[in-house]
Parts: structure tokens; C-alpha cells; sequence
């Protein structure tokens, strides 16, 4: 019953990131919500978006790009359609997450952080979902899956993929 | 009307508790109420359902969405029996060597339901923190001998006198949510499945030291807990329990829920607070200590989640009641987390104590392949790999340290004879390089040294002048990083080195014990 999650980004729109980044000026440390904001609106951080982001917080641009740069999540570009966030720590290992990820990749034919050329799907590497008593554990469009191997990580990929 | 109660926990949802209720919601007829809780944290047998009868809740698990037509034909409803019948949660030997106190509601209450949680002794902390005041409330944390859970094991009540007595014009509470360490996920659990319990504890700790504002810093990595959590936040402000009037107190306490950006660096306390201030998370060097100088330049209790979860239980039934559980300075109760290869994977909380022999091989079952156990890892992926030779070792904080380990946050993670400890010690320096916030040299670039290093050692080539190397390295990763990621590093490295050095003998990285 897994609904379909796919990633809905919108196309680069300024007065949309405005928006976003005045319905959160009033917060305490306003950047990181705001980043997550415009990554959930257009699938990344846009570019366009970081001297807005900087003007609005009174830092500069470089200090923006500096934090955008700094944490794993933040993208430069939309990821592709389904994303597979797929633990690759010590208790997915113990119970065969290498194996089971290494079938993944071979099988999309890409390696941690690439998108398969059609943009259907990405891999990320995560360190750790908490889903360590149900390991090996992903999150594929969001919707996690756990007790996986090669097969039936690729049926959950599979399940989020298809039309 | 007939309660069934599934849980929510995303550890349930990953192996198809949605689909269990989906088909339990279709097939059992009128008269049915099903209702969503936390885990119990017996993840091996989920997705756990279980059923409120005369006798008590009564569990079948792991159900799968095919077993429920079987299961409802056997009179699942009125508790009958069943090959996945358990019995009441609390009868099973998991459970009954437990001492639940900070997870003594997880997995039975409506996680979202504030009349549960009263029913089930909620906010009793809370109202006799009102009563007593602030420094009593202090003394009485630090009576009960609560030590930080988020891995360093510093005493909690020493550190809101300290924030009690700064004076400033605002002071803070932040609750380290940054739950990064591989096999741990008890602070995800009190998120998802008590997470009243989360707020009331930061409640408390802002009426002890005079803080009016507190943030819980949670990880993207965790968006099913966030969820849960940022309802809670809804329904606790509209009963008053965080607002400007807490509870009709006249005390005021607001809270926000923060949400990382996949750095496990920015769990280590200085650099979380440099990423709510909205910067890149970098360590700070100490001091001054957050107590002084912390958010926003403010006096800061910054506390691990569970050592915030257990602070109303220790008001509520007194710090000495909590202190009586435990040995030496390690007081109370830990969730120990047992997680990777390992038969019965879960969380259990019990006193300190217990000797890391009898949760493998009792509590944990051995191993999930049947194979024998070669390696658990404990405290996350700076903890160090402790060889069966070594389960003698005693639960607690001195005695894991007086073996070159810690316990961290509680993670234990199994492994079995198939495990190749060179992978896992390169493994650990690839972490380092990967997570390192970049401020020191050994931590930077010494661990992408490490990586090289270990590849030649495993390779074959010139492996003693290369052990010596990475020994090297480990010591100077171990005495000149500004924090815990560079200086702990060499614990799962110099371990895994020191306790199987067969693995270390240049057959290769992937040199397997055959499979049988
Ligand atoms: C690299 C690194 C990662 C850490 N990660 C966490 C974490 O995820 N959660 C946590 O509570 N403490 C973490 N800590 C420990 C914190 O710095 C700090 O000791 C803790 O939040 C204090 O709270 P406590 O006294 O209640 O344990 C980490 C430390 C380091 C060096
Ligand atoms: S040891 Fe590593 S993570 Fe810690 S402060 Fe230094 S560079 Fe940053
Ligand atoms: S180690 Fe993979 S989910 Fe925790």
C-alpha cells in the first residue's frame, strides 16, 4: 500500500523562494529551516536562491554557499525521480547491507550519489536510519523498508519506480 | 468495543505494520477499534499486534498481512491461540528482565494522546517540579546520579546548577535529537512512540534553570518521528502543557522542533548549536562551555534525549528510587539497544550492571544466522569491537572505559564470524573522513591516510612498517583532534586490530571464513 511518493519539484521560481525564505525570517537561526524549505519546493538549493537567502539573513553569499556545501543533504541539483536513501553503517553491515547494496548499484548500473542516466532513481548513502533492529534498512521515496536484501531492496525500488 | 493495537514506529512500518492494520482494518468486522502506539521495542517480532482482553494486552507477531485472515479465524480478538501468539508483552523473558522507567510507557500508550499519557502516569514529574521549586529540582537530578546519555556520561544535575546560576537575560534548553551513532535509536523511539514524555522532561529542566525557549534538534534522517513529534508539539501547547503558561503555573516555555541536514558531526554539542544558529556545523573549542556561552551566546543545558526523557520519572517517583538501580557511578537504568546480527533485536532498558555476556548471549540470543559471534560493537561507530574474550565486562561507564570502550548512547551491534575486521576498521576511518567537520588536520586528512594505510596493510604490502603507521596515526588522531569523531576513531580501529589481528594478515579485505 506503499503510496506513490515521488519527488514533485517545481521549476526555479523567485517569488516562490521569497516566499519561503520570509515565512521563516521570523524563526530563531532561520537558515536551515529555510534551506530545507527551498530544497523541498525545487528539489535542491537553487543557485539563483543563495544571494536571496544571503541578502535576507544579512551574511554573505560565500557564507550561505559555505553552509549549503557543509551538510550531506543539501543538493545542487534535483535528484532523480525515486530516492533510495540506503544505510550503508555497521548494523546494516552485520547483516549484509554491503552485499544487498552493492546488488542495488550494479543493477542500476551506478555508484553512492549518482542518478541512472533516464533520472529515474538515486542512491545516497546514509549513516544510519535507526532502523538497526530491522536491518539492513532503507528509505526509498521516504517509506522505509527493513529485513532487506539485494531482491527485495530492488522490488522496493521497483514499487516506487513503476507508472 | 475490542482495541488492537499496531504500532506506528517507522522500525514496524519498515517490515509492513501499514499493511497488518490495512488488512486487520478490512477483515475484523464492527466493534473493532485499532489504535497506533510506539514499539515495545521487540523489533525481531514485529510488526507486533497485540489485543486488549480481561487477561491483558495479548501479542501475535511478526504478523504478516496473509496471516491475518488465519489469525482472526483463530479468535485473535478474544486473545485464543495461535503459532505467533506471545502472550502478554510484559511475561516475555525479553521484557521481564527489564526495569522499564524512561521507555516504561513506549509501545502501550496513544502516542499522540494526552489523556493516555496522564493515564499512564504522565506529567506526575511535572506538577511535583512545580511544587518544589527550581533548586530542589536540581538537587534532586543530580541526587538521582543521572549521567549524560548522549555518550559522555556527565552528571546532569552538575550541569543545570551551572545554567541555573548564569545569570542572563535568556537562557536555553536543547535536546540533542542528532541520534547519529549506527545502532541506536532509542531517542527515535521516545520521538515516535512517547514523545509527551520528551516535552514534559524539557518542561522541567526550563522551570529548573530558568529557561523560557527550548529546541530539539532531530535529524532529517528520522522524518516519521519528526512528524509524530511536531503534532505532539501541536497538542501539548493547546492543553498548556509548553506555551506562556505552563500548566497555569504563570511559567512560560516555548519549544520548536529543528531538523538537521545529514551531518553526523553536528550531534557532538558545540557544533549542533553552531548548526541552530543557521552556520556550518563546526566544533567549538571549550571552553567556554555551553552552560556559559551556548546558543546565541546564551547560558545552554544541552542534553542527549534520553537523559531528558528520564528526568520525569526521577521527579516522579523520587531520585532515590532511580538512584537504586545501577552500580558504582553509573546509576539508573540505560536503554540498551541491541541491534545488526543478533537473534532478538530490540531495545532493552535495564540497570547498569549487567554484563555485556549476558545481553549477547541471553537478552540477544546470539546471533540472527546462528553462527557464532566473532564481534559486537559497542557505542556506536566510535566505539570500540569487543572480541567474546571480553564479555565479562560490566554495563557501566568506568568499567567499558577501563577496556579502551565507552557505551555511548547505548548501542550494541552484533556481528558474526563472517565479518572481516579490516573492512571494519577501514570502514571506521572512511566515517571519520567522511563526517569530519574539517576544523583539525589529524581528524581531515589523517583519516583519509587511514583508509590508504588499512588498503595496504589488507594488500599485503609492507604490513608491519604499515601497522606501525597506522598505530601512529591513531595516536596522533587520538591526542590531537579538538573532539570525539578525530579522538575516538582509533577505538573500532586500534580494536579491531588488537583483538583480531588474523584479520589484519594481508589476505585481502574481502578474505571471508568460508560459508558452510
Ligand atoms: C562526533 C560526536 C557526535 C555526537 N553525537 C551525539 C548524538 O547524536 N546525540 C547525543 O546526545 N550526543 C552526541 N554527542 C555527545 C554530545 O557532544 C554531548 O556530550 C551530549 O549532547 C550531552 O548531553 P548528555 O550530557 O545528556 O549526554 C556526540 C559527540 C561527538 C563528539
Ligand atoms: S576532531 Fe574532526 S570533527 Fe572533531 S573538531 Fe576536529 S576536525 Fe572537527
Ligand atoms: S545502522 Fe543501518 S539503520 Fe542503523
Amino acid at each position: 500500500m506503499a503510496s506513490k511518493t515521488t519527488n514533485l519539484v517545481a521549476d526555479w521560481d523567485p517569488n516562490r523562494a521569497a516566499e519561503i525564505i520570509s515565512a521563516h525570517l521570523g524563526l530563531e537561526g532561520p537558515a536551515l529551516p529555510i534551506l530545507h524549505g527551498l530544497q523541498a519546493a525545487f528539489g535542491c538549493v537553487p543557485s539563483e536562491a543563495i544571494p536571496m537567502v544571503a541578502k535576507a539573513l544579512n551574511r554573505s553569499r560565500a557564507e550561505i554557499h559555505g553552509v549549503v556545501t557543509f551538510y550531506h543533504d543539501f543538493r545542487e541539483a534535483p535528484a532523480g525521480k525515486t530516492v533510495v536513501k540506503l544505510c550503508r553503517a555497521e548494523a546494516c553491515q552485520a547483516v549484509g547491507g554491503r552485499e544487498a547494496a552493492s546488488f542495488l548499484l550494479a543493477s542500476l548500473g551506478i555508484g553512492w550519489g549518482e542518478t541512472t542516466p533516464d533520472g529515474a532513481v538515486t542512491v545516497e548513502a546514509v549513516y544510519c536510519l535507526g532502523l538497526c533492529a530491522a536491518a539492513p534498512a532503507a528509505l526509498v521515496n521516504g517509506q522505509p523498508h527493513g529485513r532487506l536484501d539485494g531482491m527485495s531492496l530492488i522490488e522496493a525500488v521497483a514499487e516506487e519506480t513503476q507508472p | 468495543m475490542i482495541r488492537l493495537f499496531v504500532p506506528k514506529d517507522v522500525s514496524a512500518l519498515a517490515v509492513g505494520a501499514d499493511r497488518v492494520a490495512k488488512a486487520l482494518t478490512q477483515q475484523a468486522g464492527e466493534g473493532v477499534q485499532i489504535v497506533r502506539t510506539g514499539s515495545r521495542g521487540m523489533t525481531w517480532l514485529e510488526p507486533m499486534v497485540e489485543v486488549e482482553t480481561p487477561e491483558g494486552r495479548i501479542a501475535y507477531g511478526p504478523v504478516t498481512p496473509a496471516d491475518v485472515p488465519g489469525l482472526l479465524a483463530a479468535g485473535l480478538l478474544s486473545g485464543a491461540d495461535h503459532p505467533l501468539r506471545i502472550g502478554r508483552p510484559e511475561d516475555h523473558p525479553f521484557m521481564v528482565r527489564q526495569t522499564r522507567l524512561t521507555f516504561a510507557r513506549c509501545g502501550i500508550v496513544d502516542p499522540l494522546s494526552l489523556d493516555d499519557y496522564r493515564a499512564h502516569g504522565g506529567l506526575e514529574g511535572l506538577t511535583k517540579a512545580l511544587a518544589m521549586g527550581p533548586e530542589a529540582v536540581v538537587a534532586e537530578v543530580t541526587a538521582s546520579g543521572l549521567r549524560g546519555r548522549g555518550g559522555a556520561g556527565f552528571p546532569t544535575g552538575i550541569k543545570w546548577k551551572t545554567v541555573a546560576e548564569a545569570t542572563a537575560d535568556r537562557k536555553y534548553i536543547v535536546c540533542n535529537a542528532d541520534e547519529g551513532d549506527s545502532g541506536t535509536f532509542a531517542d527515535r523511539m521516545v520521538l515516535e512512540g512517547d514523545p509527551f514524555c520528551l516535552i514534559e522532561g524539557m518542561v522541567i529542566a526550563g522551570l529548573a534553570v530558568g529557561a523560557t525557549k527550548g529546541f530539539v534538534y532531530s535529524r532529517s534522517e528520522y522524518p516519521h518521528a519528526n512528524v509524530t513529534f511536531t503534532e505532539a508539539l501541536i497538542l501539548a501547547r493547546e492543553a498548556g502543557l509548553i506555551g506562556p503558561d505552563v500548566l497555569g503555573s504563570g511559567r512560560s516555555f516555548e519549544l520548536e522542533l529543528r531538523v538537521g541536514a545529514g551531518a553526523y558531526v553536528c550531534g557532538e554539542e558545540t557544533a549542533l548549536l553552531e548548526s541552530l544558529e543557521g552556520k556550518r556545523g563546526m566544533v567549538r573549542a571549550k571552553p567556554p562551555l555551553p552552560a556559559h556561552v551556548g546558543l546565541f551566546g546564551k547560558p545552554t543545558v544541552i542534553n542527549n534525549l534520553v537523559s531528558l526523557a528520564s528526568v520525569p520519572v526521577i521527579l516522579a517517583k523520587g531520585a532515590k528510587a532511580y538512584a537504586d538501580y545501577g552500580l558504582g557511578r553509573s546509576r539508573g537504568t540505560m536503554p540498551i539497544q541491541i541491534a545488526g546480527n543478533a537473534k532478538y533485536t530490540g531495545l532493552f532498558e535495564a540497570a547498569f550492571g549487567i554484563t555485556l555476556g549476558e545481553i549477547i548471549e541471553t537478552v540477544a540470543g546470539g546471533t540472527l544466522s546462528g553462527r557464532p559471534v566473532k564481534a559486537v560493537q559497542c557505542g556506536g561507530p566510535l566505539g570500540a569491537y569487543f572480541p567474546p574474550s571480553l564479555f565479562d565486562t560490566a554495563y557501566d561507564y568506568e568499567a567499558f572505559t577501563a577496556r579502551d570502550g565507552l557505551i555511548g548512547h547505548g548501542g550494541i551491534v552484533v556481528f558474526d564470524d563472517s565479518v572481516q575486521m579490516g573492512a571494519q576498521a577501514r570502514f571506521a576511518m572512511e566515517f571519520c573522513a567522511i563526517e569530519s567537520c574539517g576544523k583539525c588536520t589529524p581528524c581531515r586528512i589523517g583519516s583519509t591516510r587511514g583508509v590508504e594505510v588499512i588498503d595496504k596493510i589488507m594488500a599485503g604490502t609492507e604490513r608491519a612498517a604499515n601497522m606501525a603507521v597506522l598505530e601512529d596515526l591513531c595516536q596522533t588522531l587520538k591526542y590531537g583532534s579538538l573532539c570525539a569523531l578525530g579522538g575516538f576513531t582509533p577505538y573500532p580501529v586500534m580494536s579491531a586490530v588488537r583483538h583480531f589481528p588474523g584479520d589484519f594478515n594481508g589476505s585481502g579485505i574481502n578474505a571471508k571464513v568460508p560459508a558452510e
